[in-house]
């Protein structure tokens, strides 16, 4: 089972949707005993930084969530993707979940509109198994202001806007996706679809 | 590079899709689900519904075809017409869709935009805009399908709506709607170089060297259009194609 991790806010039924679509067992949940005992982790995520640790802290997740992201496949969507890391910038410095090494700063990107949003262009980095099936130069759709830093070996995709933008992260088998997968048509499905194939 | 959005819009009354010209005689044609479907077969960047019923218990039906829509569409989807409270943001978002457009109701009560931003974020948060010219040439926002002037000027409107939250602007000409004549390319160029936001150009598409005119000729980051591709006088794919072919940036579809 893929449990969705449900901390009160963020685009979860659209994750639920894509998982049924792949026709892959789901459920919406913040249950400890659920989160523990499901296969793999998404965590979704749309808002602030801040916000979404502290929702995250009041339902007593945090500790819970990185202990488990060291033992089975962990899926970070968006924001999701951001709190993996160290801390953030958004409004006020904030530490994040920790699980990779890098901060998540404002996006860069002089004369062009923020947030980063619509249709850009996968560019692959370093060989990662959510890939897998897709062609590079896909597009896919991505909806954020602020972006990761992560380290070079930790880099799978990036896009081009203004700089270079990382879209997908990954350590071992704790992944991050700057884009939504669930709303990047084909694309996202596989890779949501690669995601849940994962041993 | 950040691809050029094209958008089909599905009007609904009903549950059923209608289509009107200059928003009035307005003809009915199938079922949402299986057009925004075909549309997503297509290869639309972007859904949007408009709901033209306007009545309570066309609020209920609405929210059921946004769900089933959202089982079987995976691009974002956009929600608009009879949005007038933060709790039909919230029915609206939580039934599937990934934004919601606010037209008349944020005229009324601007602190909508401020508020339905803080609560959901400024992504999800879009403004519609009908705007008409007067006799003196500036600009006016219409409501009502273009029958009341509120009095309001469309460019200072747009720049509030930005500072209150907005996450898009999504502008009809509502003198170039249903002319087929091609979009208003003084009015796009105007918005888009007047917010930092995203601006989807809507109203006026005949052909497709509309298309590329509005992407080439303004700011546009999107474009939306009704009848051309309810009425299958030309296809997303075919779209998208002739853009790619005169260097627009567009994203090709593809099925895995």
């Amino acid at each position: 089972m893929t449990a969705v991790i449900d901390y009160g806010a963020g685009n979860l039924f659209s994750v639920k949707n894509a998982l049924d679509a792949l026709e892959i067992p789901g459920r919406i949940t913040s249950d400890p005993g659920e989160i523990s005992a499901a296969d793999r982790l998404i965590l979704p995520g749309v808002g602030a930084f801040p916000d979404i640790m502290a929702m995250l802290e009041r339902k007593g997740l945090t500790e819970l969530l990185r202990r488990e992201a060291e033992k089975k496949p962990f899926l970070g969507i968006c924001l999701g993707m951001q709190v993996l890391f160290e801390e953030g910038e958004e409004f006020a410095v904030t530490r994040g979940l920790g699980l990779l090494p890098g901060r998540v700063e404002k996006i860069c990107a002089l004369g062009l509109k923020i947030p980063h949003m619509g249709w850009n262009e996968l560019v692959f980095q370093n060989e990662c198994p959510l890939l897998s099936g897709v062609p590079e130069g896909s597009s896919v759709y991505f909806v954020h202001s602020f972006r990761a830093a992560p380290r070079e070996e930790h880099l799978a995709a990036w896009t081009q806007y203004g700089e270079k933008i990382p879209a997908l992260v990954f350590r071992g088998h704790i992944f991050g996706a700057q884009f939504h997968p669930e709303k990047s048509g084909a694309v996202g499905l596989r890779v949501l679809k690669n995601f849940c194939e994962l041993r | 590079m950040l691809a050029k959005r094209i958008i089909p819009c599905l009007d609904v009354q009903g549950g059923r899709v209608v289509k009107g010209i200059n928003f009035v005689g307005i003809k009915e044609v199938g079922d949402p689900v299986e057009c925004a479907m075909e549309y997503d077969r297509q290869g639309a960047d972007e859904i949007t519904f408009l709901d033209i019923t306007a009545t309570h218990e066309g609020r209920g039906t609405m929210l059921d075809v946004v769900r089933r829509t959202a089982k079987k569409v995976f691009v974002p989807l956009t929600v608009g017409g009879g949005i007038h409270t933060l709790e039909d943001y919230r029915d609206t978002l939580r039934a599937g869709a990934d934004k919601v457009s606010v037209n008349s109701a944020a005229i009324r009560d601007p602190e909508l935009i401020s508020r339905a931003a803080d609560k959901f974020g400024s992504q999800c948060v879009v403004v519609a805009v009908d705007v008409k010219r007067r006799e003196d040439g500036s600009c006016a926002v219409f409501i009502n399908g273009g029958r009341i002037d509120t009095g309001l000027d469309a460019l200072q409107w747009i720049r509030e709506c930005e500072s209150r939250g907005a996450g898009e602007i999504l502008l009809t000409s509502m003198d170039a709607d249903g002319t087929k004549n091609g979009f208003d390319l003084e009015l796009t160029d105007t918005v888009s170089r007047l917010v930092r936001i995203p601006v989807i150009a809507s109203g006026g598409c005949g052909c497709l060297k509309d298309f590329a005119e509005v992407f080439q000729k303004t700011g546009a980051d999107a474009a939306l259009a009704a009848s051309l591709f309810h009425y299958r006088e030309l296809t997303v794919g075919q779209v998208k194609e002739y853009l790619a072919g005169q260097g627009v940036p567009v994203r090709k579809a593809v099925g895995l």
